[in-house]
């Protein structure tokens, strides 16, 4: 035997050395801010495109009730722990009130009764993570259009931001106080995936989603505590299947669904789908809020178009 | 009848020789082959990124988290091992798929390994932008590709196989199988089975790649729903989509052992500089007896 590595052994070690440069070399190319930014026309081209594509009132699909999923996976928060919100909840959402404001001529406020009272549409849609799986839910809320209609925009209306009623666990959660030990546990930084689950349920979701080791990341910094927001344009908050739904399959919408109110905003992701909504703003430009990228995941790096 | 006017010889240098350059590859194939292959490369490893997000695939619109067609996770053991299920047999895959070593050096629980994908950390956010970025680069390089070939008629004279081609379908076989490639004017074309492949890349495999990666945009189903029709629903098309991907990988790789087995510089001279060298066939004399021998 030649004491010398063989030319296999020699090939095989060059090659793996560079796959390991190139690969280096792409991970320190993909956060490089100029890099970032030329990555990222791919996605204003995929909302440039998708809008020449799809005419304001083209529907996604809608399913029979045959087809609703078993079990409608929650994601994201799954039990806000913030106190108001826990109160809300222990007294069925009897107090709750939906606030629409901002860039309107009347706003209003309405209850929970109030919002059933209304003329409501029902829909049976796939919801699409942008994890990668699927669920098909029924769905009955109020049409957007509607009440956006009633609050009358003012012509510098641009954008509908939810203002939701669950802290993420990137601050603080400073009024979460009384379950404090439930929110430290899992504090996903950085580029966690709008999937995961951040509350006590999160071992679970874990198990179906295989590797987040985001989610052993502690909170970097110690900011303000952060409440999950959305923001969408006009062409999707006037799309006649955008409602905020309250009702899943029938009943009451549960609290690891987002009760009592959530935004159903049919042809995006799920991240789009915003949860427990308490107030909604109307905007002309969502670059004060937040982190200034139009939402809770947008911010954390997630494209603003949720459409694919 | 040998087609020669894609081939042309350099210029005569007097001597009658063995061995003959001919122009293979025109800039715009060149460019385009180099653009494609980066483009899949990063496409597959990003790929893999946004699958890790949720390593399980499922048949229909919706996932049946309960049963997966196949899926990848790993066990609460220390060290974790890594499992992976098909059609409901699990095989154990630690090091590679579900559980495998992260760039801190500590085990992870991922679908595909550090290595294969990009970003190598779990970044779902960052496959995607890498992902859509080049998908981009690479259907409009596609486009470029085909209306070339289709102008030139490079594309009809590198994929449609001759008439005599088909006719000698079963000894192109038996050649490929014994790894004995083609000399002299036969070696200015693609031989019958290198056409059929690439045909069936070109017009199979890629554009039902793209149509099931566009099948899994929500906002794609409400502008042509019959893309949901065509692979039978979502979690569907994402199946195809990582199957297609595989018989890519599949592609790619027995198109670089034959790259490598068919003369490694050559090839690659003529892909880089567009010159290819096409040895005569000499016969030297008794070989053909040989042969039957």
């Amino acid at each position: 035997m030649s004491r010398f590595p063989s030319r296999r052994v020699l090939l095989t070690g060059a090659s793996a050395t560079v796959a390991a440069a190139l690969l280096g070399g792409c991970d320190r190319l993909g956060n490089a801010a100029w890099f970032q930014r030329t990555l990222k026309t791919g996605e204003d081209a995929n909302l440039f495109v998708q809008r020449l594509l799809l005419t304001e009132q083209a529907l996604a699909p809608e399913y029979a009730e045959a087809d609703i999923s078993p079990w409608f996976k929650p994601n994201g928060t799954e039990d806000p722990p913030d106190k108001d919100y826990k109160a809300l909840a222990m007294g069925k959402f009897a107090k709750y009130h939906l606030e629409i404001g901002g860039l309107v001529e009347a706003p209003f406020r309405l209850s929970l009764a109030d919002l059933r009272k209304l003329p409501a549409r029902t829909q049976i849609t796939r919801h699409d993570c942008v994890e990668g799986w699927s669920a098909i839910g029924k769905w009955t809320g109020v049409p957007l259009a509607d009440l956006l209609t009633r609050a009358k925009l003012k012509p510098e209306a641009r954008y509908v931001v939810f203002h939701c009623a669950d802290t993420m666990d990137q601050g603080n959660p400073l009024e979460g106080g009384g379950d404090g030990a439930e929110t430290d546990e899992a504090a996903p930084a950085g580029n966690a995936n709008p999937a995961m689950t951040k509350q006590a349920g999160g071992n679970e979701s874990r198990k179906d989603s295989g590797g987040q080791q985001a989610s052993e990341d502690t909170a970097a910094d110690g900011g303000s505590p952060v409440r999950y927001y959305e923001s969408i344009d006009l062409v999707d908050a006037f799309h006649p299947q955008t409602i905020l739904a309250y009702d899943m399959n029938g009943q009451a919408l549960p609290v690891s669904n987002g009760a009592p109110l959530r935004l159903r905003v049919e042809r995006n992701l799920g991240y789009k789908q915003a949860k427990y909504v308490m107030r909604i703003e109307v905007v002309e430009s969502f670059a004060h809020l937040g982190e200034g990228k139009g939402g809770y995941w947008e911010d954390q790096g997630y494209a603003w178009y949720g459409g694919i | 009848m040998a087609r020669t006017y894609l081939t042309r010889s350099a210029p005569e240098t007097g001597e009658v020789e063995r061995r003959r350059w001919t122009f293979r590859h025109p800039l715009v194939i060149r460019i385009t082959h180099w653009v494609n292959a980066v483009c899949l490369l990063v496409l597959l490893m990003s790929g893999l990124q946004i699958f890790n997000a949720h390593p399980a695939l499922y048949w229909g619109s919706v996932s049946t988290f309960d049963s997966p067609l196949m899926a990848m996770s790993s066990t609460e053991d220390d060290p974790p091992k890594g499992v992976t299920t098909v059609f409901g047999h699990g095989f154990d895959t630690t090091g590679w798929l579900g559980s495998s070593v992260g760039s801190n050096g500590e085990p992870a629980d991922r679908g595909f390994p550090a290595w294969a994908t990009l970003p190598s950390d779990q970044d779902l956010t960052g496959g995607r932008s890498w992902h859509f970025f080049f998908a981009w680069a690479f259907v409009l390089n596609g486009f470029a590709y085909l209306l070339y070939g289709l102008v030139s008629g490079q594309l009809r004279f590198r994929v449609i196989p001759s008439a005599d081609q088909i006719r000698h379908f079963g000894a192109s076989i038996r050649e490929h199988l014994t790894l004995r490639f083609p000399q002299g004017d036969e070696a200015k074309r693609y031989n019958v089975i290198q056409k059929l492949t690439y045909l069936v890349v070109l017009f199979l495999l890629l554009p039902v790649q793209v149509l099931a990666g566009l099948a899994m945009s929500p906002a794609m189903n409400a502008a042509f729903p019959f893309l949901l029709t065509l692979f039978d629903g979502r979690q569907s098309a994402r199946t195809v989509h990582f199957v297609v991907a595989a018989l890519l990988v599949l592609f790619v790789v027995v198109h670089v052992a034959l790259v490598l087995l068919s003369g490694f510089w050559n090839n690659m001279r003529g892909m880089l500089t567009g010159w290819f060298v096409i040895e005569r066939k000499v016969e030297p004399a008794g070989a053909a007896e040989e042969r039957r021998a």
